[in-house]
């Protein structure tokens, strides 16, 4: 198609379309958020985030020691004692109904600041994260003022302070999760980003301080897992996790014991359920939506694609073609769907549990699309001929590569989907609703979507059972989590 | 029923990524309403919300530079030059027909677009004064736009315009019958236009505004194709909704299926409410995405609008000179 | 040197999204709580009435279909004009009410937080009211709240803002358009509140703010037939009684009157229906 003249186009081979990462106003260095200003590390220490499309250094980021994660917690103490739990309810609002709008306003700086630290398509960022943050701080706000009706019995009390663990997938959107529903309650909070995608919380500092936040309600330590592990030994009221089932095991080994309210949200490996009445064009964008969707980047991914036999030929054909479909590259280009593996260790992660997947007789099929060169990158992949015994059937892989099985009735996709340890988020697709209803009701599974995937919003609840973790974020049973009930 | 001889086999596409039809693909012959209702009950549901955000998204896809200036060509090439009024003279279909002939006269490089599209009486208007022009003389017909007459009456109609020299006739399907399960009278009234029109080639118009749901619009544009059709269209541009994003998506799906079940290509056609550059290019990342880069083509993809060619001019210019152009450069008809 | 002159405002209707001075042309005094002039305002008639039931009505269906979020912000979005308007709203409030600045500006920073209460709202009632039903039987059960339609306020007579922010606001938070009829003798505020409105993003219709007699407009926002629900904090008993009398011909549901002060959820309930949906399960 290259010779293709331009006035009879043989296809759109779109020219690129890149956002200009000057709006991210990046600066060379950042520091850790204590007590409402910005401080460098007490032992000085630093470490790179990388913009994982170029290998590129973006900024040298505070590195939180024991003694700055202390800083941190004693800060939201004071705050927590001094002035935020003697904040009203309707005060505590409009602080976040402020926050909300100051993320809206400075939307478009946060998408380029997340695709870079991140690796996410612009596209991504700008249409779901960045609103869906604001959309959780204005959601939570108006909960601030209304506790007494949120059934949990008049006059709820907040716990304290928050020792908030977020993962790198979707940085400032976890951000907002776990800080929105805790201030709205009346928690102060310390909040730790993950080492790979530290800027955009960094970011939401800077919001907080031009909401005019009380000092030390929020406070922001960027590190690695050791200051992840030294904010759980802290002496913090609550601590709420997401990332990977290993390490949220790990936190509830330490916390065990200690007067500490914790929720984890965890891995998953989702099933998306496919029956033969499904609406075929949109199961195809659905299932690509459950696994391509941030790199598969994504906790509840729909990463086991179970499809009824019958139209298994057809759904795998479609999907095929939709596949090649997909742009892989630039993650700052407005025309790009799915962008970089966040760091060099996942992408290595994700080589090895696919190589496992050829290893074990899976069929495997890489999309042909061209990837950069430098930076890191995996191509969307779909294993077909998968078995329930596979690695790659029940392991977490958390990149862009779906696993498909085949089932023969509802009974037997939803023992198949059942059969994991994890229990996050499954699809269903099928236009006869009183099976969808059926096979929802026999899912363990904290979330269904029913002919649709990856749907987030602040007024709904997500998180998992078993070993996905437990608690949840969103709605009215989100502010449970905060709450001293 | 009418018997439909199975089309010729159209399929020459050597792009990779095209659709081939799977072997032995041909168009199947529909003997009963019953065999009909089956072919039509056994295609996949639409779920709404899903291809409305399939289309939503496609609609953030951003053209720049060469492919924008390309894709604006093209999409120029795809208009048909519509004037449906009961106001309309031959003064004006000529007027028009100048504008199709040299849609931008300072920028002779300009291609001329696919058709001009008027009502039977005016064809051999039109024809006159597009000879030798290469562009393409559409007629509606078939009692256009409600389609509420006889069908005697509207094979008159279809003759008519095709007795006066139209290369391409636009009829309407009759969606009373078709919302009433009539199908079997649909589809023989379109078998039936489709050898009235001997030579001419048969956009059928589904009026999509009027069918509503998206499942209708799937089954209709079946059996529209089924029954012969060498377009199949949105709207007459005469109801409140006309062309939408996600429904012309819904009917680019059923032209590249039937492709690849049958290896029959079918043109799409989205009329009404195209006004601006930017929709229109929409619309041509829905095709490139959804039924492929065979349909970047005039002969298989168009637009009904009449506002929209002065909007491709001008951004036309835009993307020469880098100066927006004033409306006034651009002639008014 | 003369003191410069001050433009003075003409405070019209607002119907449909738009500022009309009433069809009849007709206007009334009104004075402040010292009974000096403040200005002619429009005196609504019967027509006005049936206009602004019409926009209500088509606007309703917009502003339902528009997302919960969505409504949120539109109603803190006039949360945000409000305030940025306070100073305005603060002299007329005092002026109507006869209070001291410091009172007034206190009355219309309640009236602004009361805004940013019921915003909140849009996207919580489904919750808070609505839930899944445990029925004997293979069946999904749930219920929604769902807006009960166009919603006629008689607006509190002494109470010139708080009050007549929490009458039209709550209806607004649960989906329903309004149509509200200022306080006869303190109409200024109201009026001043429905200017901030359309610059609010609110669907044009969906609050019509009237001014006029009490005594001529309430009966026929009462009697009209496309009214579904009737605030009746502006009546006294008897007025009251005859109003709900007049509702009844249609069956709307009445609300007699709610304190802004409670930080109940009366007001918000009054004007939603329960509507539960049944679904089977099976394979």
């Amino acid at each position: 198609m290259d010779d293709a003249p331009a006035s009879t186009l043989s296809a759109l081979e779109y020219d690129p379309a890149p956002e200009s990462a000057a709006l991210a106003r990046l600066r060379e260095r950042y520091g850790l958020f204590v007590g409402g200003a910005f401080v460098e590390a007490s032992d000085g220490a630093t470490f790179e985030t990388l913009n994982p499309a170029t290998e590129e250094p973006l900024a040298h980021v505070a590195r939180a020691g024991d003694a700055d994660v202390a800083a941190a917690v004693a800060a939201a103490r004071r705050a927590y004692d001094k002035v935020w739990r003697k904040t009203s309810g309707a005060q505590r609002a409009k602080y976040l109904y402020r926050i909300a709008r100051l993320i809206q306003e400075r939307s478009r700086e946060l998408a380029v600041l997340e695709s870079l630290d991140n690796g996410k398509p612009i596209r991504e960022s700008r249409d779901v994260d960045v609103p869906l943050a604001a959309a959780y701080f204005f959601y939570y706000a108006g909960w601030a003022d209304k506790l007494d009706h949120a059934g949990f019995g008049p006059d709820p009390r907040p716990l304290g302070v928050a020792g908030q663990i977020i993962p790198w997938n979707f940085p400032l959107l976890m951000a907002a999760w776990k800080l929105a529903p805790a201030l709205a309650a009346g928690n102060t909070c310390v909040l730790k980003p993950a080492e790979t995608t530290p800027l955009s919380a960094l970011a939401l500092a800077e919001i907080l301080q031009q909401a005019e936040l009380p000092d030390g309600v929020v406070n922001v330590v960027t590190g690695d897992g050791s200051t992840g592990a030294a904010l759980v030994a802290s002496p913090v009221d609550k601590v709420a996790f997401t990332g990977s089932t290993e390490v949220g095991k790990l936190i509830q080994r330490r916390v065990a014991g200690r007067p500490i309210r914790l929720t984890l949200e965890l891995g998953g490996k989702g099933a998306n359920i496919v029956f033969d009445d499904a609406p075929i064009d949109e199961v195809v964008e659905g299932i690509v939506d459950g696994i391509f969707f941030n790199q598969g980047h994504v906790c509840c991914a729909g990463s086991r694609l179970l499809v009824q036999e019958s139209v298994a030929e057809e759904v795998l054909r479609r999907l095929r073609r939709r596949v090649d479909q997909l742009r892989v590259g630039d993650p700052l280009d407005k025309n790009t769907d799915v962008g970089a593996i966040n760091s060099a260790a996942q992408l290595e992660k994700i080589r090895e549990l696919t190589a496992f997947g050829e290893r074990e007789g899976a069929t495997r099929y890489t999309s042909p699309c061209a990837l950069p060169e430098r930076g890191y990158w995996f191509a969307p992949t779909v294993f077909t001929d998968v078995a329930q015994t596979h690695r790659i059937a029940r392991e977490e892989v958390f990149g862009p590569v779906l696993s498909v099985l085949t089932f023969r009735t509802p009974e037997e996709a939803v023992a198949k989907a059942n059969n994991t340890t994890y229990g996050l988020a499954c699809g269903v697709w099928s236009e006869k609703g009183s099976r969808t209803l059926w096979v929802a009701e026999r899912l363990r599974a904290g979330v269904v979507w029913a002919n649709t995937y990856n749907r987030f919003d602040p007024a709904s609840p997500f998180g998992g059972v078993r070993e996905s973790g437990f608690g949840r974020e969103g709605g009215r049973h989100g502010l449970e989590a905060y709450l001293d009930v | 029923m009418v018997e439909v001889s199975p089309a010729p086999l159209r399929l020459v596409v050597d792009d990779e990524r095209a659709l081939r039809p799977r072997p032995g693909a041909s168009v199947p012959v529909v003997e009963s309403e019953v065999q009909l209702r089956a072919l039509l009950r056994a295609l996949s549901g639409v779920d709404a919300v899903g291809a409305e955000a399939r289309a939503a998204k496609l609609a953030t896809r951003s053209l720049k530079r060469e492919t924008k200036r390309a894709a604006i060509d093209l999409a120029l090439s795809m208009v048909d030059l519509t004037t449906l009024e009961g106001a309309d003279t031959p003064g004006r279909v000529a007027s028009l027909c100048a504008k199709a002939r040299r849609p931008d006269p300072e920028e002779p490089d300009t291609p001329t677009v696919a058709a001009v599209c008027v009502y039977p009486d005016l064809v051999s208007t039109a024809k006159t004064h597009l000879a030798g022009s290469g562009v393409r003389v559409a007629s509606v017909a078939t009692a256009f736009p409600s389609g509420r007459a006889s069908r005697a009456v509207k094979l008159l109609d279809v003759a008519d315009a095709v007795v006066a020299g139209a290369d391409e006739v636009d009829m309407v399907i009759d969606r009373g019958a078709f919302l009433a399960g009539r199908l079997g009278e649909v589809f023989d009234e379109v078998v039936a236009v489709r050898e009235a029109c001997g030579p001419a080639h048969l956009k059928v118009i589904l009026e999509v505004g009027e069918l509503v749901t998206y499942d209708n619009v799937r089954r209709a544009s079946w059996l529209a194709m089924l029954a012969g059709a060498d377009f199949i269209k949105t709207s007459t541009g005469k109801v409140a909704v006309n062309a939408t994003l996600p429904t012309t998506l819904v009917m680019l799906e059923a032209v590249r299926d039937f492709a690849e079940s049958t290896g029959r290509l079918v043109g799409v056609k989205a009329a009404g409410g195209i006004r601006t550059t930017k929709e229109a290019l929409r619309y041509l990342v829905v095709v490139n995405e959804t039924a492929g880069s065979a349909w970047l083509d005039p002969a298989l993809f168009r637009f009904g609008a009449s506002s929209l060619v002065n909007d491709l001019l001008l951004q036309r210019r835009k993307q020469r000179s880098g100066a927006y152009a004033r409306p006034d450069r651009i002639s008014v008809d | 040197m003369s003191e410069r002159l001050d433009v003075r405002k003409t405070y019209k209707l607002l119907v449909g999204g738009a500022f009309p001075r009433s069809e009849s042309g007709r206007s009334y005094e009104v004075v402040d709580a010292n009974g000096l002039f403040l200005a002619n305002v429009a005196q609504a008639s019967r027509k006005d009435v049936r206009d602004a039931v019409v926009a209500a009505r088509s606007a309703q269906r917009a502003w339902w279909s528009l997302t919960p979020y969505n409504r949120g912000q539109v109603l803190y979005r006039l949360a945000e004009m409000a305030e940025a308007r306070a100073g305005e709203l603060s002299e007329q409030v005092g002026r109507a009410e006869g209070t001291r600045a410091g009172e007034a500006r206190a009355s219309v920073g309640r009236s602004i937080d009361r805004l940013v209460w019921y915003a909140g709202w849009c996207d919580k009632v489904g919750q808070v009211l609505g839930g899944q039903n445990p029925v004997a039987g293979p069946y999904f059960n749930f219920s929604v709240p769902v807006p009960s339609g166009v919603v006629g306020v008689l607006a509190d007579q002494d109470s010139s803002l708080e009050a007549f922010v929490d009458a039209v606001a709550a209806p607004l938070a649960t989906g329903n358009a309004v149509v509200a009829l200022a306080s006869e003798a303190r109409p200024i505020p109201a009026v001043l509140l429905g200017e901030m409105s359309a610059t609010s993003d609110l669907v044009a219709g969906a609050l019509n703010v009237l001014t006029g007699r009490t005594g001529e407009i309430a009966p026929v926002i009462a009697s009209h037939e496309d009214v579904d629900g009737l605030d009746l904090t502006g009546a006294d008993d008897d007025f009251a009684g005859e109003l709900g009398a007049l509702a009844a011909e249609t069956v709307t549901r009445v609300l007699r009157g709610a304190d802004p002060q409670d930080r109940g959820l009366k007001r918000l309930r009054a004007f939603v229906e329960t509507s539960t949906v049944w679904h089977t399960i099976g394979q």
